[in-house]
């Protein structure tokens, strides 16, 4: 895998092909391999080797970006050809800034948001694992769907990759990290159940328990019942919670206020939510993953969006700071400062949180007892296909997958056709009754984050569907 | 680059593969947007790599690499055969190809303009100028436009016999207007949302989609809908625009007769479908009016599923999947032909570049248009008590293809046969086989058009793939309208 020092050689070799005021180089890359199966069977296995670099040239003013995934002294002369030519054409930028420098990119930002110091996230036995390890992983956990009687379909996945940025202001900044997931579903003649994690530890995995719950999940919903939609209490597990409430953290930018695109654009300062809804974006959070610097190099800063239920303040990359500032919500936005939540150079859609992180509540309860508490209601294991409805309202449709129970005095009672719903965000995290402790979670629909499960009011199930 | 997937394929054999692929790939790509009046991103990439898919103990194992010399290329299929034998642990039984004729060809996508020979200062002052008609219209609140240009280079082989070499191009261009105002944000796009129109084809695209003649009237619509009613909810008949009715085949009929969906194959995160095999030859999927096509084949047109040979050398092929409303055909490959009695996979294998397994993807996946001539106007004034919905805004399906839900940007309230108001915030849901069999109108083949979907989303690792869908605006009899907003 690519090395820091040798990212630097291919830096120095291509400044020297420069012809711009600055220029700013980017990498990434690494090994990744996902075994795959389904019907009890390993039917797809890959590995993959990859890097990229991606040059960025600025005159004046004009920028643009050009990638290769080619390190020969041709292919680097080309990309950078390829920027420059892409740059010189360009109109002259207002709100570009001079690249940051280490200092420039190291430091504190203003407000509330604090910098913070990341653990470190590669370890040697995720960058090790074999195919054969792999598979026999895959092997236990079939073990489990033959004990249930159940087909399984899953992935077993590790990974180890980089990301580094230099610039010609003395920048050089190197993140590693490995990652490991296991995604897991089990399928009877008409249910199903699911688990899935993910760590950049795999020791931190257990695909035999995880196994296990999806199979007590797709037996315990066989034969589902069919019942009304309608607006019921529903317990969300900690994906069904992140995969929904993923889709408004888009919003949390800077420049989506000034795109008035943002749910939040004259929201920031009012009570949103309710009481117990506290979060964060904190990339140093131990069960957090990814690199601790953003797009053009920049600490990334522990920020809070959310307290106690208040809006308090949205991300920035540089740039967005500085027009922010001079824009007419300037006194409408809580604190602004770059935060270090940027993507790359040139984009339009500024900066976005990616490491949430929910504040654990005084009370936290389990499911178990967000079950036992309930007289009538859903359990829902995940959530699927969610897509947004109304923008400003948040509203969100989307359908419950893979273990839906119908939950009556205090008991599971087994399992449900599954739900489509029509819900807002703003209603959802208004009418959250309980929470458990937060966890380090992984769906599909959204990125992972640290999310308790949580129990709602009148959640609204609009229809349901065949099976 | 021949020599390249030689080398691989020899070590493939020599390390005991029973059967290999080799695939070389070179991609190009520009893409470049706008925003309030400036430049959004503007960046070119090339990306080049080869993979290795083989047979070893009747498993299946890929390995690619971004390295084309010889070492690396040889390391490369050695471990995907290390791999197959790994998969080789947990299997049920070995896997088996539909036999294929190798083929030695030569493909390219037709086109009139090459794209990347444009220059960047055109394309820029077109997005700019798109930009400037639509934030001219008072209430225009963020404008945004893109224009994207893709070329893919490969190179073929297998232990077969077969060496192809293909060359696609497409392009892709669109644009949005969003109004916000008190509490609510309304957008409007052209030619159709979340990235416009993509075909393979060359630059001539851009020309043939008047793109600044339509600016303005999209952005005054945006801006209307602030002043439109509530869609009414309730049951009615519906008419949707062809790029809407585009993506209802995508999701609903595309999707569900994807192979290996149905095998279970993707259960873990796509989802599986309804269409079980049972169902072949014998389930009524739509009405008699319904007849839905698989065609990969140039004649159907420049689709974002349009190429010679599909990713694992099996030519492009027509293949009926609803006939009268008769649900008659699957998507398939080589590995799964079998399943259905077919002796020949359908071609649909596809791969999202050079580092990814190809898989079961959707060609152009086209309903035909109507045999009587008939336009939207007509179907308009043939329509008593009905909304005309246009251009999606969100859409949302379960899990076996059953139960969907879409949105669209814009909806018109007909009665006795004339448009009467405007409607914002349309939404229609319903149950697929239901849905298809209301279908009692389809405008013909003057107003049909071969929508591309640039980012089809499948597999995991996750890949994104261009699909096409040719439709033409079609009536829908007593559809459930508006239940998104019901107690909300």
């Amino acid at each position: 895998m690519l090395t820091q020092e040798q990212a630097g050689d291919i830096f120095e070799r291509i400044k020297k092909l420069s012809t711009g005021d600055v220029v700013e180089v980017l990498f990434s890359g690494g090994h990744f391999a996902l075994t795959r199966f389904a019907n009890n069977t390993i039917h797809q296995n890959v590995a993959e080797e990859n890097h990229v670099v991606s040059v960025r040239a600025v005159f004046g003013g004009k920028t643009a970006r050009a990638f290769t995934n080619k390190f020969d002294e041709e292919s680097l002369r080309q990309v950078v050809l390829s920027a420059e030519s892409l740059a010189r054409v360009q109109h002259p930028d207002p709100d570009l800034l001079p690249m940051p420098d280490p200092s420039e990119a190291a430091g504190n930002a203003g407000g509330d948001a604090r910098a913070t110091q990341t653990p470190s996230r590669h370890f040697e036995r995720t960058a090790q694992i074999t195919a054969e390890q792999r598979a026999e992983g895959v092997k236990k956990i079939v073990g489990v769907a033959e004990k249930h009687k159940l087909t399984t379909a899953g992935v077993f996945s590790s990974a180890e990759s980089f990301d580094g940025i230099f610039n010609s202001r003395g920048l050089s900044r190197w993140h590693t990290q490995t990652s490991a997931e296991v995604s897991i579903t089990m399928l009877a003649d008409d249910s199903s159940g699911w688990q899935k994690a993910s760590s950049p530890d795999v020791a931190n995995l257990d695909p035999l328990r995880l196994a296990e719950i999806a199979a007590q999940k797709a037996v315990g919903s066989a034969h589902p019942r069919e019942i009304p939609p309608g607006k019921y209490p529903v317990i969300l597990e900690p994906a069904a919670v992140l995969d929904i409430v993923g889709f408004m953290f888009w919003d949390y930018s800077g420049m989506a206020i000034l795109d008035q695109r943002s749910f939040l654009t004259g929201r920031i300062g009012t009570k949103l939510f309710g009481d117990n809804i506290t979060i964060w974006d904190d990339v140093a959070h131990p069960l957090q993953s990814g690199s601790p610097f953003d797009g053009e190099g920049m600490q990334r800063q522990k920020v809070g969006l959310v307290e106690d239920g208040v809006v308090k303040r949205v991300v920035y990359a540089r740039a967005t700071a500085e027009r922010m500032k001079r824009s007419e919500y300037k006194d409408k936005v809580g604190p602004i400062a770059h935060t270090g939540h940027g993507f790359s150079l040139p984009n339009e859609m500024g900066e976005m949180p990616l490491n949430i992180v929910f504040a654990p509540v005084s009370n936290p309860q389990t499911v178990e007892q967000m079950i036992a508490s309930t007289e009538r209601g859903v359990l829902v294991t995940r959530l699927w296909y969610i897509r947004e409805v109304e923008p400003f309202e948040k509203m969100l449709t989307g359908m419950t997958r893979d273990g839906t129970f119908y939950v009556e005095n205090g008991r599971v009672q087994g399992g449900l056709r599954n739900f489509r719903f029509n819900e807002s965000l703003i209603h959802l995290l208004s009418n959250v009754e309980a929470m458990s402790l937060p966890l380090r979670s992984c769906g599909e629909e959204s990125f992972d984050m640290v999310v308790p499960a949580i129990k709602v009011r009148d959640f609204n199930f609009t229809e349901v569907t065949k099976f | 680059m021949k020599h390249v997937a030689n080398w691989a394929l020899n070590v493939a054999a020599l390390r005991g593969a029973t059967y290999a692929d080799v695939r070389v790939v070179a991609h190009r790509s520009r893409a470049l947007t706008t925003k309030n009046g400036k430049v959004g991103s503007a960046s070119d990439a090339e990306s080049v790599g080869m993979s290795v898919r083989a047979i070893a103990d009747g498993a299946w194992g890929f390995a690619a690499s971004a390295e084309l010399g010889r070492g690396a290329v040889e390391a490369t299929a050695a471990r995907a055969v290390e791999i197959a034998r790994a998969s080789a642990f947990v299997k049920q039984e070995n896997v088996r190809l539909a036999p294929e004729k190798p083929a030695v060809a030569e493909w390219s996508t037709p086109y009139k303009v090459d794209p990347f020979t444009v220059s960047v200062e055109q394309n820029i002052e077109l997005l700019l100028k798109i930009d400037a008609e639509l934030r001219s219209v008072a209430g225009i609140t963020l404008a945004e436009a893109n224009l994207n240009f893709n070329r893919e280079e490969q190179w073929f082989v297998s232990s077969e016999g077969a060496d192809i070499h293909q060359t696609k191009l497409s392009t892709g261009a669109g644009y949005a207007a969003y109004a916000f105002a008190g509490d609510e944000i309304q957008k409007r796009s052209y030619p159709n949302s979340y990235g416009g129109q993509w075909q393979n084809k060359g630059y001539e695209l851009i020309e043939e989609l008047k793109l600044v003649e339509n600016a303005r009237r999209i952005a005054e619509e945006a801006v209307a809908l602030h002043h439109a009613d509530q869609c009414p909810e309730g049951k009615f008949d519906i008419i949707l625009d062809s790029s809407q009715l585009g993506l209802q085949i995508h999701e609903s009929v595309g999707h569900p007769i994807e192979l290996d969906r149905v095998l279970g194959m993707e259960a873990n995160f796509a989802g599986t479908s309804f269409l079980t095999i049972d169902k072949l030859r014998k389930l009524r999927y739509g009405s008699e009016l319904v007849n839905v096509v698989a065609d990969a084949r140039q004649e159907h047109g420049p689709g974002l599923g349009t190429f010679g040979y599909d990713d694992e050398g099996v030519p492009a092929q027509c293949t009926p999947i609803i006939t009268n409303g008769l649900f008659t055909g699957y998507l398939s490959s080589r590995e799964t032909a079998h399943t259905i009695g077919e002796k020949r996979s359908g071609g649909t294998l596809r791969a999202e570049g050079w580092n990814r397994l190809p898989m079961i993807r959707m060609t152009n996946i086209s309903l035909l248009p109507g045999e009587k001539p008939l336009t939207l106007e007509q179907l308009i004034a043939a329509t008593d008590r009905g909304v005309l919905m246009q251009t999606n805004r969100s859409w949302s399906i379960d899990d076996k293809r059953y139960n969907f839900q879409f949105g669209c940007e814009i909806g018109w309230e007909i009665k006795g046969g004339k448009r009467v108001r405007m409607v914002k915030n349309p939404s229609y849901s319903g149950i697929t086989t239901e849905f298809w069999n209301s279908l009692d109108a389809i405008c013909s083949r003057e107003e049909w058009t071969l929508w591309g979907t640039p980012n089809c989303g499948k597999g995991q690792p996750q890949q994104v793939m261009g699909t096409g869908h040719g439709a033409a605006p079609s009536r829908f009899r007593g559809i459930k309208v508006g239940s998104a907003f019901k107690n909300n």
